[in-house]
């Protein structure tokens, strides 16, 4: 591999895991990211990382369940081999962080301890405090410097990916890339390159997000030729702190400790929250699901929130929507030991104690299923074949997707504490098939030089022109960004209406022009961040028009994506059998809307718009079934349904493996 | 922790922010302050100040200039990056919150950047020093492979409570910025050298000067893991030569100053013992 050397941009939890890997591989990794890898936004994950774990699985629990509610969680929308996979390597993932020295909480005898997130029913959650996040990507920042003292990674920090490079194949052979402080530009040879910049919430205005996920990197490579995946799959997080500059986290570990979401039953009650006596306040998620309480996924609990505050009137505060997360019953040394980092920032920011006083929060955007398409090799068992280079590829050959920027893991709604574990899982897997990939190909560095030298006279064209737009009467770059963001944010959130996303469509596809003429307050350059910024703002909008039109294409509700036009209804009967009657229909329309909307949407780019298509789901493992979670009927919708699988799997005996997993799940 | 103060008085609140800015447009020219006004709203903090400012790049008397260049992230104090000094006091420009600011000085906000560092542009500082000392005391488990191994040692609850404080030192630079053995260094770049030859360069002037407390105790951090240790002797000997612990005037500013009270003392006065037992043993083993 003397030759070799494979270029990751980004350096979160994804970017660096896989560089660690490819490094002990003995590939040389140049590593480039918009900020030294250590502030990459991977920091801010608070919560934790699940696995199963000795003490679950002797509650009943195994890899599969963990698989199980990753499917349920995700509304059946992920291919299931990688998400397979990706349950099964995760008691690794966690052994192996423990390893490089993060300081997971340990109960009193030493042992990791767990508690339980959103989506599921078992203790599977690996916890540092609640800054988990930031303690795994310093472990992994740490064993990349090691790599850099050996000389096995060079790090470019401070400099901005532009593009990746393609040859006259069409495969990718490097990428060109910008110092963002001396502003030269470079390209970069590289026998394969691996995207892991994370998601696009800078698209939205404010978000959860760091300001360096604008999601502009994913954006080139799809207008490169990568196509992009289940866009309209944006989460957001039932529990943020509304602020001016961000929405700020308040980590569903919050509500894993014990925490509980409740509003006073009575509209504008004045009363201060500890003066509301236990019967006055309504805790809605525990009482709408009893199973799930406050731990239901995210997707429910977020538009619950929303409605008890936009159409149930029931805001907890007159000038703005939020409700009380209430954790004051909690002994105040085990809120410190557990949840220090997220009160401390609760505490920062809004000048309240949240141990004495309930906290005040609402919804915001916080994380993209959807991202780069990415192929994978399944194996004789369902799960992927270790080594293939198939694994974590986009369409663009020898250009690679991990972490949240590609579209595999999550379908239509991420379960908690599972993003940690699908950046770090895809950064270690796609090292191998990255070694066998460059095998079989000609070393970059041998190629001619004009292939280089075209894509960096291209870079640098583009950048030349943008400077020469002087300041004067073009588009603020800033304001055009507010302006996105407010778009993005009213129509593609949590409720969705076709008639409000076709007129969002229409004014994002206009600022594919608008944004061209963004005129610039610096024409500097050295360190100018007004150009920057406003590269990420165009490239931004790609992304934002494949998520509005798959939102408007997509005339169903799943997971995060919910269209009250399109949505299947409670069950009205209570007369048995026609409840029964009801519940027949409803797995009719269930039935017919999975054969028509099952499947991921893929776009590529056309240049001005991007065109969309259904991809098939890979489904070999099991079958989809109703999400049902709070469903006024949903005993009755279970039952039948299970009896119309039990007959199915009668009837098809074909493949018994699979059927006997379905029964078995159900 | 910053105590919550009172809310602000709504008399108080004034309608405009007058903001100064120590400039500087590039290394080796001379700064220059200059002053903003934005209009005020409420929770703002000092980024969606400069981010106003970045909008309007326009000057309090109505000169255009070029949007003020700084460094931030998460806006959550998690990251590090957004480290400046504001009124005189180095912190995290995403947690100064305006109502707060105003509290002290009603009648304008002083933006600077970091003395300790090399300025790049306007409040924007070259940190790589902090980074290359956390190589000089390899601060890292060596772990053999990232293959399966199964789990790592059993921790016990009383070391996991005394690590983590130490390990969520975000290397923001505040402990060095108020630290009066931490000296700037700066060098120019010669016409005609390379990236590595420059490095080099300015890695081998690092390395006459004082590492830092954040390294030291990043040092102790890793001292203390059952697998880190195996590179203890190595971080002692680091910690006992040219700008090690002995450099350290033990002015205490840098536990005062750090956003995540990491007991910065605490470690150094660790690796103090541990550095003179090491030097001790040094001498006998000869």
């Amino acid at each position: 591999m003397a030759n070799n050397r494979v270029l990751v941009v980004g350096g979160g939890l994804a970017g660096l895991s896989a560089t660690m890997k490819l490094a002990e591989l003995g590939v040389a990794v140049d590593l480039i990211s918009l900020t030294p890898v250590k502030r990459s936004h991977s920091v801010c994950a608070q919560g934790g990382i699940n696995s199963v774990n000795d003490q679950t699985r002797q509650q009943g629990d195994s890899e599969w369940n963990h698989f199980d509610d990753t499917i349920y969680g995700g509304d059946f929308l992920q291919n299931q081999p990688p998400v397979k996979e990706m349950a099964y390597w995760a008691p690794k993932v966690i052994d192996l962080m423990d390893r490089l020295g993060v300081t997971f909480n340990r109960t009193p005898e030493g042992y990791i301890d767990r508690r339980r997130f959103g989506g599921t029913l078992y203790k599977r959650t690996a916890f540092a405090g609640a800054t988990t996040g930031q303690q795994l990507l310093y472990a992994l920042d740490e064993q990349v410097r090691r790599w850099e003292v050996e000389g096995l990674v060079k790090k470019y920090e401070f400099w901005d990916f532009l593009g990746p490079i393609l040859d006259d194949n069409g495969r990718c052979v490097g990428a060109v890339a910008q110092d963002m402080v001396s502003m030269e530009i470079r390209s970069f040879a590289a026998d394969a390159v691996v995207v892991a910049t994370g998601g696009c919430g800078l698209l939205y205005g404010r978000s959860t997000m760091s300001v360096f996920c604008t999601g502009s990197a994913a954006s080139r490579c799809f207008q490169a030729g990568a196509k992009y995946g289940n866009g309209e799959f944006i989460q957001v997080h039932p529990t943020a702190i509304p602020g001016a500059d961000k929405l700020r986290l308040m980590s569903e570990s919050a509500r894993g400790e014990g925490g509980r979401v409740w509003v006073p039953r009575k509209p504008n009650d004045t009363r201060p929250p500890k003066q509301i006596p236990t019967s006055d306040r309504f805790f809605f998620l525990e009482e709408r699901f009893p199973k799930y309480g406050n731990l239901v996924p995210r997707d429910i609990a977020t538009r619950e929130i929303f409605n008890i505050c936009v159409n149930e009137g029931l805001s907890v505060d007159p000038t703005r929507m939020c409700v009380y997360l209430d954790l004051t019953h909690i002994p105040r040394h085990e809120l410190d030991r557990k949840l220090g980092g997220i009160l401390e920032i609760y505490e920062k920011f809004q000048g309240v104690d949240p141990r004495e006083e309930p906290m005040k929060i609402f919804p915001a955007v916080h994380y993209s299923m959807g991202g780069l398409w990415v192929d994978y090799e399944a194996n004789g068992e369902g799960g992927l074949l270790p080594g293939s280079p198939r694994n974590q590829s986009t369409n663009v050959p020898g250009l690679y997707a991990i972490g949240e920027c590609d579209y595999q893991y999550h379908g239509a709604n991420r379960l908690g504490a599972n993003s940690l574990l699908s950046c770090i899982f895809s950064g270690l897997f796609v090292g191998p098939g990255i070694v066998n990939w460059m095998k079989s190909n000609k070393a970059a560095a041998d190629l001619p030089k004009s292939i280089f030298e075209r894509a960096l006279g291209e870079h640098t064209a583009r950048h030349k022109k943008l400077l020469s737009n002087a300041s004067g009467d073009g588009e603020n770059p800033y304001l055009l960004h507010q302006e996105l963001g407010d778009i993005m944010t009213r129509t593609a959130t949590v409720v969705r209406y076709n008639n409000q996303l076709t007129d969002a469509y229409e004014k994002v596809s206009a600022m594919v022009e608008r944004s061209q003429r963004c005129s610039l307050a610096d024409t500097g350059n050295w360190t100018n961040q007004n150009v920057i910024f406003t590269k990420s703002l165009q490239d931004m909008i790609p992304i934002a028009q494949c998520i509005l039109k798959g939102a408007l294409m997509r005339d169903e509700s799943r997971g995060a994506h919910f269209k009250p036009d399109f949505c299947m209804p409670n069950l009205q009967a209570t007369d048995p059998t026609e409840r029964r009657h009801e519940a027949e229909k409803w797995c009719d329309a269930f039935e017919v809307n999975t054969s028509k909307f099952l499947k991921s949407s893929v776009c590529s780019w056309k240049g001005q718009e991007p065109d969309l298509v259904f991809e098939d789901i890979d489904t070999r493992l099991m079958k989809p079934r109703p999400r049902l979670y709070g469903l006024v009927g949903g005993e009755v919708i279970e039952e039948v349904w299970k009896q119309r699988s039990r007959s199915k799997e009668e009837t098809a005996p074909s493949k018994p493996a699979a059927a006997k997993q379905l029964a078995g799940s159900v | 922790m910053i105590a919550p103060g009172p809310e602000l008085n709504p008399a108080r609140r004034p309608s405009k922010i007058n903001v100064r800015v120590l400039r500087q447009d590039g290394p080796g020219t001379p700064p220059y302050w200059e002053r903003h006004q934005v209009d005020y709203e409420p929770d703002m903090n000092v980024i969606s100040v400069l981010q106003k400012i970045a909008a309007q790049a326009t000057t309090y008397d109505g000169k255009k200039v070029s949007p003020v260049a700084w460094d931030c992230g998460c806006l959550e104090e998690v990251c590090g990056s957004c480290t400046m000094v504001i009124n005189g006091r180095v912190r995290q420009s995403c947690s100064a919150l305006v109502d707060r600011l105003f509290e002290d000085n009603p009648e304008e906000i002083l933006l600077e950047p970091m003395t300790k560092f090399p300025v790049v542009r306007d409040l924007k500082i070259d940190r790589s020093r902090l980074f290359h000392s956390l190589k000089r005391v390899q601060a890292w488990v060596p772990v053999d492979s990232y293959f399966d191994m199964g789990a790592g040692p059993r921790i016990p609850r009383e070391d996991q409570e005394q690590n983590y404080p130490l390990s969520q030192c975000m290397s923001c630079g505040c402990c060095l910025e108020a630290c009066p053995q931490f000296n700037k260094v700066e060098l120019i770049r010669h016409v005609g050298e390379s990236d590595e030859a420059f490095d080099a360069r300015k890695n081998q002037a690092y390395e006459s000067e004082f590492i830092g407390p954040h390294a030291i105790s990043q040092a102790m951090l890793f001292n203390a893991h059952p697998v880190g240790k195996n590179l203890k002797k190595e971080r002692l000997e680091t910690l006992t030569s040219t700008g090690g612990i002995q450099a350290c005037g033990n002015a205490q500013n840098c536990v005062a100053v750090c956003p995540k009270e990491i007991p910065l003392t605490t470690s150094i006065a660790r690796a103090g013992r541990a550095a003179t037992l090491h030097s001790i043993k040094k001498l006998f083993d000869r």
